[in-house]
């Protein structure tokens, strides 16, 4: 493999790495804050949906961004009233929000655009096209630094410079606010934070709602960015790697970086290669394509180093009378 | 004190979280534009007005019965069990696999070993993510989640480079031996004058099912083994002093489940396709879960609510066939079931227990 095809292949890493980080951001919001949040899958696919409809619609990708941050914002509110409100089973919710997502685009797009399915193809303003930053063509010729600015730095949509900055965002509101050090209270004790008159149900919505908010761009970024429109089920499993790598991370914001470019890395494989020769021995394509998938249950097993969530995850909170 | 008695938490619940998921899912076909009463004429007519529609409720009932226990039996150790699909996959290759490759006298006899290879490797398919929940505390939702895509490249791989007959191009198996086809309700009900079931898939393993049926409500509730699986899902730290220990449970539920899912394939793989194809399971082992919660984990309600998307399953195939609504309505409408009966259910029990605490009130 020459340099590059190498740089190629990390240019592509970092795209597809790109909804996973804010998909495993968006986990990461929400299971620090105490609910575990399996349906950051459904709430990709609607906002990727609905962003990619709307912009097909009015020919605006801003709009299209917009509405697909409030179609995960309305999952995320039913997520919260179950899981927080009326104490449900996060686990339960969550795949019943995969399953509403799922369903409904199809459904709603098949009333729109009568596609099977499908929305329209995506053009001009109504996608995120890549951006070129500033040298990029002029440095392109310099060896070694240049393609990788011009090719890898420079190049990708509004949305990859969007994802990559909310980690130190993450970072900072996390480790530097008030309301990041309560959020994270009120993932380990909850019961702590209510003795400090801080309200647990509004914090806890408050990260539901981020996580939304994190989730909506990443679906728009699938289907304006990556993508040119909406396919059936297009968001591929994402939402659950997504999850995979929070653990990975073990709820971390920039070890999340790490472990999406890891799983960007393998995806970025399996679309540029088809069968892989190793020395003669030769790794049919279903392996390839099954890769992301076995890595992530040799993450969970833990071969990786012991992982502990937060310790409040998943259990609703009950006030003492 | 109870707040309410019991038949009504098990009765009135599930009932009024139904009705809310029937209401939604009118205003959701009513937001597309066509009506919800002729919609659920043509489901009715087609799933339940004529034998034919009847042998197609009842095949897809019954995939739905095995992957519904095989939700349940996990639920009962506090286990979520999304992995019924892979293992409903695995257990076709093991269909596949017995039917193709030994000389079977008599369907009678083929239908047990199928049973058996099914259950077999189903099992063996939920045996690592149970070992990695028991001994690594990897989260068994998102190992079973990804066990499912592995399944389904396994299976990619095995039907394309393995078991697909030299000269075709589809991926899958050579049709079965005759000996190993089960006899349909058509060949089994019709009597020479009339000819009931006429082209539709239910076949003889509709009553393996209800055999499952019984048998898992005697393990979990007439059983040893059954009493540690629900001692252990009720409490975990209770069940360990009670010296009941959790890795073993776990495994063996999970294999249970796996085994029931996989056992799937017996109707779908040998009784109606007759061969192994790629999307054999089309999702019974996620509808699995909405019957689970809606049976509320106990074989009779498996077996109504199984029965009852088997109705929706074959009434939204008519739907997509005659009318603009998408097959994609049944997800949404599972979506709906598994939503209040799985998530919400305290919002409709909490007035509920009001409603009978103040009744409770007037009558003292």
């Amino acid at each position: 493999m020459d340099f590059i095809t190498f740089i190629q292949l990390l240019d592509s890493t970092v795209r597809s790495a790109t909804p996973l980080l804010l998909a495993c951001l968006a986990g990461l919001f929400s299971e620090r804050a105490g609910i575990f949040d399996i349906g950051l899958e459904g709430k990709m696919l609607a906002a990727a949906f609905f962003s990619a409809a709307i912009a097909a619609l009015t020919g605006s990708a801003l709009m299209g961004l917009g509405a697909g941050i409030l179609a995960a914002l309305s999952l995320s509110l039913i997520h919260g009233v179950a899981s927080i409100n009326f104490r449900g089973n996060q686990l339960i919710s969550g795949v019943a929000i995969n399953f509403l997502a799922s369903g409904m685009t199809v459904l709603v797009a098949q009333h729109l655009f009568s596609q099977g399915g499908r929305t329209p193809t995506l053009e001009g303003n109504a996608r995120f096209e890549p951006i070129t930053l500033p040298f990029a063509d002029a440095l392109a010729d310099v060896p070694y630094l240049g393609p990788i600015y011009s090719e890898l730095i420079s190049g990708h949509a509004i949305l990859v410079y969007v994802a990559m900055l909310t980690v130190p965002l993450t970072w900072w509101v996390l480790y530097r606010t008030r309301f990041g050090l309560r959020l994270r209270a009120v993932g380990e004790a909850p019961e702590a934070v209510d003795t400090a008159g801080v309200s647990v149900v509004r914090m806890r919505f408050a990260a539901v709602l981020i996580c939304g908010v994190l989730c909506g761009i990443a679906g728009a970024y699938l289907a304006m960015g990556l993508q040119a429109s909406f396919t059936k089920e297009m968001t591929a499993n994402r939402g659950y790697i997504a999850l995979a790598a929070l653990i990975f991370a073990k709820w971390r914001p920039w070890y999340a970086l790490g472990a999406c470019l890891l799983f960007g890395f393998l995806f970025a494989i399996e679309t540029r290669f088809q069968n892989i020769d190793i020395a003669g021995f030769i790794l049919p394509v279903q392996f390839v394509q099954a890769l992301p998938y076995i890595l992530t249950v040799v993450v969970l097993a833990g071969f990786v180093g012991k992982a502990i969530p937060p310790r409040a995850g998943g259990q609703p909170y009950v006030k003492e009378r | 004190m109870d707040k309410m008695p019991a038949w009504a938490d098990a009765v009135l619940v599930p009932l009024f979280s139904i009705i809310l998921a029937a209401i939604l899912s009118a205003l959701v076909i009513l937001a597309i534009g066509e009506s919800p009463v002729d919609a659920f004429k043509l489901m009715v007519d087609g799933a339940l007005m004529r034998s034919a529609g009847w042998g197609y409720t009842l095949y897809y009932a019954t995939n739905f019965i095995f992957t519904g226990l095989a939700v349940s039996v996990a639920f009962h150790a506090s286990l979520f069990n999304i992995g019924g699909e892979g293992q409903a996959m695995l257990g076709g290759l093991g269909t596949a696999l017995v039917c193709l490759f030994i000389p079977w006298p008599h369907w009678s006899l083929a239908i047990l070993g199928s049973a058996m290879a099914a259950a077999a490797f189903g099992a063996l398919w939920a045996l690592i993510p149970a070992y990695l929940q028991a001994k690594r505390g990897s989260h068994i939702v998102i190992t079973t989640i990804m066990f499912n895509y592995i399944a389904a490249s396994l299976l990619n791989y095995v039907l394309v480079n393995v078991l697909r007959p030299t000269g075709s191009m589809e991926p899958s198996t050579a049709v079965f031996p005759e000996a190993t086809h089960l006899p349909t309700f058509r060949d089994m009900f019709s009597t020479a004058d009339t000819i009931l079931f006429r082209g539709a898939p239910a076949n003889v393993s509709f009553f393996l099912a209800l055999i499952a049926c019984v048998v898992v409500w005697l393990l979990l509730w007439r059983s040893k083994l059954g009493y540690e699986i629900r001692a252990f899902g009720f409490s975990e730290s209770a069940a360990r002093y009670a010296g009941i220990r959790p890795v073993r449970i776990t495994i063996i539920a999970m294999m249970i489940s796996g085994a029931l899912a996989g056992m799937m394939a017996v109707n779908a793989t040998q009784g109606e396709a007759e061969r192994l194809i790629l999307n054999g399971t089309e999702g019974a082992g996620f509808i699995g879960i909405a019957v689970a919660l809606m049976g509320r984990n106990h074989p009779i309600g498996v077996l109504l609510a199984a029965i009852l998307f088997g109705f929706l399953y074959q009434g939204g195939a008519e739907l997509a066939l005659w009318t603009n609504i998408p097959r994609e309505l049944i997800t949404v409408i599972q979506a709906l079931v598994i939503l209040f009966t799985g998530a919400l259910d305290n919002m409709v029990r909490m007035p509920l227990e009001r409603l009978f605490l103040s009744l409770r009130k007037k009558e003292a």
